[in-house]
């Protein structure tokens, strides 16, 4: 099965936010980045089907330059070659943009199977995967927790609303957006490590001419919300006035 | 005109729908509102919806429309939208229009905004608010192109019983579609629950959740302890419960459990929108977390900033007092 897994580079869980002069994007260049949290996972349930069922797992990304820190770590945990659509303005752009781009690098290599995380943690359109497949003229279903393939077809558990699921059959090719926890991720090994500075990473420019379908007008840090009472003090000082104020304020004790 | 596509399930409405409905309203401004709803057999589902202040509801109604699928929805609904022709489209942001409307939207070639909490006017277009970076920032965001402008709106964005209703039925017509069995490309099975849960956190008084800021499995044995301090259930965010450190029965959010305790105490969660929506009806809410902007103080009733690996024992040592 040639399977393929995209992949989104994204500031870190810790990072805390700045903004740009014109308040329209972060300050990239403060940020640390890391592999969106459950592109991860659908790398893990590739590198699993093809263990299962042999063929070879492509990853790709569009972002900046940087962004190939990401496929580096996806070759070191097994992922088998990279396609980087390099292109420095793409990490803001939205996921029209960002599917038109990725489908021009994809078409032509005839996936089976195209992986992706159900929702970014930075732009988190939740987008991307479903319009790659309107794109690919493949057949989709989202929020996957399980995947059974056989016979080129496929049968996917699908994560609905408060503890539900759905079991979903379709033919290859297809693509699947993959939620967190599907699986327990590996990590990469030293070994991993070294084979991946062998492994191809594929630069492609972004077609040019795409036309976004949103703006960002701008950015802004959430407004507070005013009732909270914040308890300040050390740690005994805190934890003795919280525990007072739930047995006499809040009566929650 | 805006047009509302409300969701069913075997005749039951989700409740989102009418949020979205009071948004529509709110977002008129003269224009009218309308409102869909697709399906195999939606007909008491629309004389529900037609209770709705709005210009009419339109039943989207094909065999092929049930069970729900994308490839069937996406199909029926670009052709009634490219007949209506409405200015917006509005959805809830659930599960199934995560489904579905990005690929109707591709199809169409417009423009889809997604999770939105709230708009307003901006040089006679109108920008949507939608959260960014796990909710640490808020974007005010123009759909661009031609219209249809497609919007869907974070559960909870707007209260369902601000609907404005009409003094009489609103008219229920129906718009033929075609729907070619043949050109869906998945077989979906019925929907089922993991067997049964042995817990049920919904009933608890109290709840000690934890997040990721406990770092480790080893750690949650001081979550423990400090459930056990406050006498309350122990319950997670959903990334505890990906890494198998506690079962998925103690995952609380849009995808495990929803609870409303006297008392929930956050130890470590950042407050996500995801994991809001299971526990925000909560009678009080404590936040101990070491970022001060940390979203989840934004519906905690009493907060502490610091490092819960300090203050845990504290309050621990505290309770016991
Ligand atoms: C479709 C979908 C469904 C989802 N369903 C759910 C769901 O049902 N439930 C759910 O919870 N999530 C759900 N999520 C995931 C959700 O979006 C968040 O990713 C998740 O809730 C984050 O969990 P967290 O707050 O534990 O982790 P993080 O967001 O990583 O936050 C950890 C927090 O710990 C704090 N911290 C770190 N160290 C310390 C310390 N020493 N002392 C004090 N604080 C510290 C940090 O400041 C941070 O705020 C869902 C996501 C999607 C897309
Ligand atoms: N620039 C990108 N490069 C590669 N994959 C991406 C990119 N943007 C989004 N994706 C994929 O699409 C998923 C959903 O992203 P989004 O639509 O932004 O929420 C992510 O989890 C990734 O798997």
């Amino acid at each position: 099965m040639k399977i393929a897994v995209c992949i989104k580079q994204v500031p870190t869980r810790e990072w805390q936010p700045r903004l740009n002069d014109t308040k329209t994007w972060i300050r990239d260049q403060d940020a640390s980045y890391e592999m969106n949290e459950p592109d991860a996972y659908a790398l893990e349930e590739g590198l699993r089907l093809k263990e299962k069922h042999g063929g070879e797992v492509v990853v790709c990304s569009a972002g900046p330059a940087r962004a190939a820190q990401v496929l580096r770590e996806a070759l070191a945990r097994g992922a088998d070659r990279a396609i980087h659509v390099e292109d420095e303005q793409i990490g803001a752009a939205d996921a029209f943009v960002v599917t038109e781009a990725l489908a021009a690098a994809m078409r032509e290599e005839q996936f089976d199977l195209v992986l992706t995380g159900l929702q970014s943690d930075d732009q988190g359109f939740a987008q991307t995967g479903v319009i790659l497949a309107e794109r690919l003229g493949m057949p989709h279903a989202t929020i996957i927790m399980e995947v059974q393939a056989a016979d080129g077809r496929l049968r996917v558990k699908r994560e609905l609303e408060g503890g539900w699921f759905q079991w979903i059959a379709m033919s290859l090719p297809a693509v699947l957006t993959i939620q967190s926890g599907i699986n327990q991720l590996r990590y990469a090994t030293l070994k991993g490590i070294m084979a991946a500075k062998k492994k191809e990473i594929r630069k492609v420019a972004a077609p040019a001419g795409l036309s976004a379908r949103q703006r960002i007008l701008k950015l802004d840090f959430p407004e507070k919300g005013k009732k909270t009472q914040m308890i300040a003090g050390g740690p005994e000082e805190a934890a003795r006035e919280l525990v007072r104020r739930l047995r006499e304020e809040a009566r929650a004790l | 005109m805006i047009l509302v596509i409300a969701e069913q399930k075997n005749g039951t409405l989700n409740r989102a729908s009418w949020e979205t409905i009071a948004i529509a309203q709110q977002m008129a401004g003269g224009q009218p509102v309308k409102v869909a709803i697709p399906g195999g057999a939606v007909g008491p589902v629309a004389q529900e919806l037609a209770a709705a202040k709005v210009a009419e509801v339109v039943r989207i109604e094909h065999e092929a429309l049930e069970p729900y699928t994308p490839d069937g929805f996406t199909l029926a609904l670009s052709a009634v939208i490219g007949q209506l022709a409405p200015q917006y489209v509005l959805l809830p942001h659930t599960y199934q229009t995560r489904d579905f409307v990005p690929k109707l939207a591709a199809r169409m070639g417009r423009a889809l905004v997604t999770d939105c909490t709230a708009f307003r006017p901006e040089g006679g277009a109108l920008a949507f608010a939608r959260p960014m970076f796990q909710g640490k920032l808020v974007a005010q965001v123009v759909p661009e192109g031609d219209a249809p402008h497609f919007v869907t709106f974070q559960i909870g964005a707007a209260r369902a019983d601000a609907v404005v209703k009409g003094d009489a039925p609103a008219a229920v017509t129906t718009v033929p579609v075609t729907v070619a069995r043949a050109a869906i490309r998945q077989q979906p099975e019925a929907p089922f629950q993991e067997a049964k849960q042995a817990v049920d956190l919904s009933q608890a008084e109290r709840i000690v959740a934890v997040g990721r800021g406990i770092k480790s499995q080893e750690n949650l044995e001081l979550a423990r302890k400090v459930a056990a301090a406050f006498g309350a259930e122990l319950a997670a965010s959903r990334p505890i419960c990906d890494a198998g450190w506690l079962p998925m029965e103690r995952q609380i959010g849009s995808s495990g459990q929803t609870v409303a305790p006297k008392l929930y105490v956050a130890l470590g969660i950042s407050g996500a929108i995801q994991h809001l929506v299971g526990m925000k009806g909560s009678r009080t809410i404590v936040a101990i977390n070491k970022d001060a902007e940390a979203p989840i103080f934004e519906v905690a009733d009493y907060g502490i900033a610091g490092d819960l690996f300090e203050i845990a024992p504290a309050l621990i040592a505290e309770l016991g007092k």
